[in-house]
C-alpha cells in the first residue's frame, strides 16, 4: 500500500540554489502510529512530524533526480514537447528509486518510487515489499492524469489553488492508497467517469 | 509550471495573520451555510485548504468553521466537488483533537470512504482505526454482494487490514473471503452496459454486450481477470480489480497466528494435502472454511494470470501491466505456499515453466527476482535445486541491464532482502560480485547505502584482495560500461550512455586487443581469483573522467571502502592483512585520475592502514621490504601525504621487539636512514609550485618516528639529536621563513624541543616512545611510582636543572 502521495518542485540541476524545494501537494493514507504522547501539545507535534517527514522525502526525490540527470547529460527541460497539445513523453521521464531505513525519516522502512516531469516531481512512498512493476505504473498514470486534467503544461495554471481534483484524481486511481491493476480500458472508463464528474 | 505568481501565492499563505484568517473563516461559514453553496464556497474552500497546508505548523480555525466543515461533509446533498475539499481541509489538520464525525447520517458510500480517509487520519489515539473498520464491516454485512456502492467501501477495508489487522473478529474475517472468492472467480464475463445518459435518441433497449476480450483482443477463454477487457464494465467486475490488488496484503494479514504461520485449520483434514495435489476439483466442491477456499480460488487466479502474460498485449499500457501482473502472480503464489504447503507441487511445476519463458526475454527481467526468491525459500521444502535459476540471474541479468535503475535496485534489494535465504548459494552470490558492482558503479547515488548494507556479506577471504582492486577501480567500471553501451550494436530507443560526452577519443582506441583483454577483465562477471593492472586503462579511459556518473561513482567509493575494512577486519588473519597492506602501498598511485578521487581514497586507505597495523602488529616486520621501498620511493611527498604520514607513524610504533621479536637493528637503523633521507630532502627543498610545501604534521610525524627508532637504537641517538637542533634552528631562524608560517614554525620546533628533552634520558625515551603492552592497564596510571605524567615532569625537571647548571 502507498502511504503518502506527494507533488514538489524540482529545480534545474544548473540552477543556483536559489529558493528551497517546495512540497506543492501531499497526502498521507492513514497515518503511522505515533508514540504514546500525553503531553497536551502532541496532535501538533505529530502533524509537525509529518509534514517534516513528507518535505525530507521531497528533497530527496529532488537530489536523486539531479544526480541521474547530471548522469544521463539531459536536462528535465528536455522532456518538453513542441506544442501543448502532443502529450509528455512520460516514458522518457526520470524515473527511480530509493530505500529509506527505519527511522530516517519514517519509523518503519519504506520505499521511495519518483518521476521527475519538467519542473515537477512525483512521488509514491511505500511499504517495504510493494510491487514496485504496479508502483512505477501508477505513478506514470498519476502524472499523466494530473498533467492532462490539471492542464500543467500551460504556462499560466499551477496546481496550488486546484486540490479538489487532485484529490478526485487521487480518490479514484489510489484510493486510501491501494494501487490497483488497471488496464487501459479500466483506465480510460475512470477517466471518462472522472470528467463527467468534475467538467473543467 | 512552477512560476512567481505561485511562489509569491504560497507566500502570502503562509503569511496570512490571525485575524485575516479568522475573517476568511467567517466568510467561508457564510457561504457554506447557503442552501446551494454555489462556485465561491468552492473557491473559498480551495484557498482555505491552501492557506490550512502551506504550513507545518497548526492554524487556528474557528469551532464553527471546523464543524460545519464536519457537517457539509456528512450531508447527503453536498456537491462532490465541496466533499471533497472538506474531507482535505479535515485530513489536512490531522490529527485533530476536537473531532466529532458521526457515521450516522452518511448515505452514499463515496462519502463514507471520505469520512473514513479522515478518521483514518488521526493516528488512532481513540481506536478509529477499529470503529471505522466495525462500521465499515457492518456496511458489508448488510449490502447484496453486486451492492452499487461497494467499491469505495474495499480500500477503506483494505487498509484498515493493513494499519490494525488485530481489530477484526473471525466472522468478519469469513466474511470478506467469502466476499473475494465470489468477486474473484465469479465475476461477469459479459462486458458492461454503457451508461447512456439518456437523450431524444438513445434506444429504450440497450444493444446487447459482447462478451470480455483478453488484451490481445481474442476473445476471453475462462473467467474474468485484471488482465481482462472490453468497452464497459459491470459493477462485480470492478470489484473483481479491487479483490486482486488487495489479495496479497489479505491474505498475509487475515491469518490467524499471523503472516508466516500455516494455518491451523489444516491440521484438521489430514488427507486434504494429497486430495488436492490429486485434483483440484473435487476439493472445490466441498464446502471448505471460507480461508481454504479463498486460496484455492486465489491459486487459481494466479494461474489464469501467467497464461493471459503469454499473449501479446495489443496496448502499451497492457503490456506494463502483464509485467506487474506477472510479479504480482508470483508473489502470491509465494504467500499460498507459504501458508500452505499443499500449493507447492503445482506451483513448481507452473514457476519453472514460466523461468525458462522469461529467461529469453529481456523485457521481463524484473519477473525474474520474486521467481528466484520463491525457489529460495521453498526450493528446500521440495528438494528442489535452485541453483541453476541462480546462476542464471546472477550471470546474466546484470550485465545486460544494469543501465535500468529500476531494475538495479530491485536486484540489489532482492539480494539484501534474501540473505538468510541463501544458504549454500551464498557462494554463488559472493563469486558475483563483479557483477553487482556494475550495477552499483552505474547507478551509485541510490545504491550506495545498500551496498554498504550488502557488503559484509559479499566479502570473503577467498576473494578479498580481488574485491578491494574492484572498488578502487569502480569509477573506471563506470567509464568502461559506458563505453560499452557507445559501442554495442543493439541501440536502444535513447542513447543509454552520457549523452553530454559525444564521441570521446577513446572510442576507437579501445578497439586495440591489447585494451580489448583489460576491458574483459574489468567487465567480467564473476571472481576471476587473479588480478590485473589496470593503469594503461585508466590513461585510455582518461577523456571520461569529467563524466558525471563517473564522478558520482567516485565519490561513493570512499565509504563503500570503510565498509568493506570494517567488514574484512572481522575475520582478516595475518597472511590475508599483509596481502591488503600490500595492496593499499601498490595502489596509491595506481587510481583512475578523476579529480580529488586520489585525495579521498588517500584519507580511507592511511587510515585503514593504521587500523590493520594495530590490528596485526607483526604485519609491520614481515613487509618490512616493501614498506622500505615505499619510503625510499616517495620522490615527492605532494600528494601521498596521508599514506607517508601513516606508513611512518606504522613504523615508528610497531617496528620495535616488544611486538615482533623478528625485529633487528639492522631493520630499525635501514628505516631511519630512508626516513632520516627523507626528511632531509622535504626540509631543504624549496617549495615551488609544483611542489607546495610540506604539510608541518608529516614532518613532525616523520622527526617522532625517528625518535621512536632511536630510543630503541641508542647508537642513532646522536645523530637524530644533531637532526632535531637542526630543525629547532631552521624553524627558529628570525629570518622569515619561506617554507613555513610562523605558526607552523612554531609548532615545528616545539615538537622538535620536546624530543631533544627525551632523548636526553634515553631510558626515559624508551618508556616513552615505546611502551610495553601493559602501559594499557589503569595501574600504571594510578600508581605513584610508574605513572607516566609523573615521569615525564621529573625527567623535565631534571633536564631544566642541567641544562641551568650547563655552560653557555
Amino acid at each position: 500500500m502507498v502511504h503518502a502521495f506527494l507533488i514538489h518542485t524540482l529545480r534545474a540541476p544548473q540552477a543556483q540554489d536559489t529558493g528551497l524545494c517546495r512540497v506543492l501537494y501531499s497526502c498521507v493514507f492513514g497515518a503511522e502510529n505515533s508514540p504514546d504522547d500525553p503531553r497536551p501539545h502532541g496532535a501538533e507535534r505529530d502533524r509537525l512530524l509529518r509534514k517534516e517527514q513528507i518535505l525530507a522525502v521531497a528533497r530527496q526525490v529532488e537530489s536523486m533526480c539531479r544526480l541521474q540527470q547530471q548522469a544521463s547529460g539531459r536536462t528535465l527541460m528536455d522532456l518538453q514537447p513542441q506544442s501543448s497539445d502532443e502529450p509528455v513523453p512520460l516514458h522518457e521521464a526520470p524515473l527511480g528509486a530509493f530505500r529509506l531505513a527505519a527511522g530516517d525519516p519514517f519509523q518503519e522502512p519504506r520505499t521511495v518510487v519518483w518521476l521527475g516531469v519538467l519542473s515537477l516531481g512525483f512521488a509514491l512512498v511505500l511499504d517495504a515489499h510493494e510491487n514496485l512493476l504496479l508502483a512505477e505504473g501508477t505513478l506514470r498514470l498519476l502524472a499523466r492524469l494530473l498533467l492532462d486534467h490539471l492542464r500543467l503544461l500551460t504556462p499560466s495554471t499551477n496546481l496550488l489553488l486546484r486540490a479538489d481534483r487532485i484529490e478526485g484524481i487521487l480518490a479514484r486511481f489510489l484510493p486510501h492508497g491501494q494501487l490497483l491493476f488497471l488496464n487501459d480500458q479500466f483506465v480510460q472508463g475512470l477517466e471518462k467517469e472522472f470528467s463527467a464528474a468534475w467538467p473543467r | 509550471m512552477f512560476t512567481a505568481g505561485a511562489e509569491s501565492l504560497l507566500h502570502q499563505a503562509r503569511e496570512i495573520q490571525d485575524e485575516e484568517l479568522e475573517k476568511f473563516c467567517s466568510r467561508v461559514v457564510k457561504l457554506l451555510q447557503k442552501d446551494e453553496p454555489g462556485p465561491d464556497a468552492v473557491d473559498a474552500l480551495q484557498r482555505l485548504f491552501l492557506i490550512v497546508s502551506a504550513t507545518k505548523y497548526k492554524r487556528k480555525l474557528e469551532k464553527t468553521c471546523m464543524d460545519l466543515l464536519q457537517t457539509t461533509l456528512c450531508s447527503p446533498k453536498c456537491p462532490e466537488q465541496l466533499q471533497f475539499l472538506c474531507a482535505a481541509i479535515l485530513r489536512e489538520r490531522s490529527p485533530a483533537d476536537s473531532l466529532s464525525l458521526s457515521w450516522d447520517h452518511v448515505q452514499s458510500s463515496q462519502q463514507l470512504s471520505l469520512v473514513a480517509s479522515v478518521l483514518l487520519a488521526q493516528g488512532d489515539k481513540k481506536e478509529e482505526v477499529r470503529s471505522v473498520g466495525q462500521h465499515a464491516f457492518r456496511v458489508l454485512e448488510s449490502r447484496q454482494p453486486e451492492g452499487p456502492s461497494l467499491r469505495h467501501l474495499l480500500p477503506v477495508l483494505s487498509k484498515v487490514t493493513h494499519l490494525a489487522p488485530h481489530t477484526l473478529h473471525e466472522d468478519q474475517t469469513n466474511l470478506l473471503s467469502k466476499r473475494l472468492v465470489e468477486w474473484l472467480r465469479y465475476a461477469s464475463v459479459q462486458q458492461g452496459v454503457a451508461h447512456t445518459s439518456g437523450g431524444f435518441f438513445s434506444t429504450p433497449r440497450a444493444r446487447q454486450p459482447g462478451p470480455v476480450t483478453e488484451v490481445d483482443g481474442a476473445v476471453a477463454t475462462d473467467f474474468f481477470t485484471v488482465l481482462s477487457t472490453g468497452q464497459h464494465f459491470t459493477e462485480d467486475q470492478w470489484l473483481n480489480v479491487q479483490a486482486f490488488s488487495m489479495l496479497r496484503a489479505w491474505l498475509v494479514h487475515s491469518g490467524p497466528q499471523g503472516p508466516s504461520a500455516p494455518d491451523a485449520g489444516d491440521r484438521s483434514e489430514p488427507e486434504g494435502s494429497t486430495l488436492s495435489v490429486l485434483s483440484a476439483a473435487s476439493t472445490a466442491s466441498r464446502l471448505r472454511p471460507p480461508r481454504e477456499r479463498l486460496r484455492d480460488k486465489a491459486f487459481e487466479y494466479c494461474q489464469r494470470l501467467v497464461e493471459q502474460s503469454t499473449r501479446r498485449a495489443l496496448r502499451r499500457g497492457d503490456a506494463d501491466l502483464q509485467k506487474a501482473c506477472l510479479v504480482e502472480a508470483v508473489l502470491v503464489l509465494d504467500t499460498l505456499c507459504r501458508q500452505d504447503p499443499s500449493f507447492l507441487y503445482r506451483t513448481l511445476s507452473c514457476l519453472k515453466a514460466l523461468h525458462v519463458r522469461l529467461c529469453g526475454d529481456p523485457a521481463r527481467a524484473r519477473a525474474l527476482l520474486p521467481i528466484a526468491q520463491f525457489f529460495l525459500s521453498h526450493g528446500e521444502a521440495a528438494a528442489v535445486d535452485s541453483e541453476a535459476i541462480l546462476q542464471h540471474l546472477f550471470t546474466r541479468v546484470p550485465c545486460e541491464l544494469f543501465h535500468s535503475p529500476m531494475l538495479a535496485f530491485e536486484f540489489v534489494r532482492f539480494c539484501g532482502d534474501s540473505l538468510p535465504l541463501f544458504g549454500r548459494n551464498l557462494d554463488i552470490l559472493k563469486r558475483s560480485f563483479p557483477n553487482l558492482f556494475k550495477l552499483l558503479a552505474w547507478n551509485s547515488p541510490p545504491l550506495t547505502s545498500e551496498f554498504v548494507a550488502l557488503l559484509p556479506w559479499l566479502v570473503d577471504a577467498s576473494t578479498a584482495v580481488e574485491m578491494l582492486h574492484a572498488l578502487l577501480d569502480l569509477p573506471c567500471l563506470t567509464a568502461a560500461l559506458d563505453l560499452q553501451l557507445r559501442l554495442s550494436p543493439a541501440a536502444s530507443e535513447r542513447p543509454l550512455w552520457d549523452t553530454s560526452l559525444r564521441n570521446p577519443s577513446c572510442l576507437e582506441a579501445s578497439r586495440d586487443p591489447e585494451f580489448q583483454a583489460l576491458l574483459q577483465h574489468l567487465l567480467r562477471a564473476k571472481a576471476s581469483g587473479t588480478v590485473q593492472r589496470l593503469a594503461p586503462l585508466h590513461q585510455l579511459l582518461q577523456p571520461m573522467t569529467s563524466c558525471a556518473r563517473v564522478v558520482q561513482c567516485a565519490e561513493a567509493v570512499p565509504t563503500l571502502l570503510q565498509a568493506f575494512f570494517s567488514a574484512v577486519s572481522q575475520f582478516a588473519d595475518g597472511a590475508l592483512t599483509n596481502q591488503l597492506v600490500l595492496v593499499l602501498l601498490e595502489r596509491r598511485d595506481s587510481l583512475y585520475q578523476v579529480p580529488q578521487y586520489e585525495a579521498r581514497v588517500h584519507r580511507v586507505l592511511s587510515s585503514q592502514l593504521l587500523a590493520l597495523c594495530a590490528l596485526h602488529p607483526s604485519l609491520v616486520v614481515d613487509l618490512a621490504k616493501e614498506l622500505l621501498e615505499f619510503v625510499g620511493s616517495v620522490s615527492s611527498v605532494h600528494s601521498r601525504e596521508a599514506m607517508l604520514a601513516a606508513v611512518a607513524w606504522a613504523v615508528g610504533e610497531y617496528l620495535s621487539v616488544s611486538w615482533d621479536r623478528r625485529c633487528t637493528v639492522e631493520q630499525i637503523t635501514r628505516f631511519f636512514e630512508a626516513l632520516e633521507a627523507l626528511l632531509f630532502e622535504v626540509t631543504q627543498s624549496r617549495p615551488s609550485a609544483a611542489l607546495p610545501k610540506c604539510p608541518p604534521q608529516v614532518i613532525a610525524v616523520l622527526m617522532t618516528t625517528l625518535t621512536k627508532l632511536a630510543s630503541r637504537s641508542q647508537d642513532l641517538i646522536p645523530r637524530v639529536s644533531l637532526f632535531l637542533s637542526k630543525m629547532r634552528t631552521l624553524a627558529q631562524s628570525p629570518a622569515p621563513s619561506p617554507v613555513h608560517g610562523e605558526e607552523d614554525a612554531g609548532a615545528i620546533c616545539t615538537r622538535a624541543t620536546e624530543l631533544l628533552t627525551l632523548l636526553k634520558m634515553p631510558s626515559v625515551a624508551q618508556f616513552v616512545l615505546t611502551p610495553s603492552a601493559e602501559v594499557s592497564e589503569p595501574r600504571y596510571h594510578r600508581d605513584a611510582n610508574t605513572a607516566l605524567p609523573l615521569a615525564l615532569r621529573t625527567v623535565s625537571r631534571l633536564v631544566e636543572k642541567e641544562a641551568g647548571l650547563l655552560p653557555g
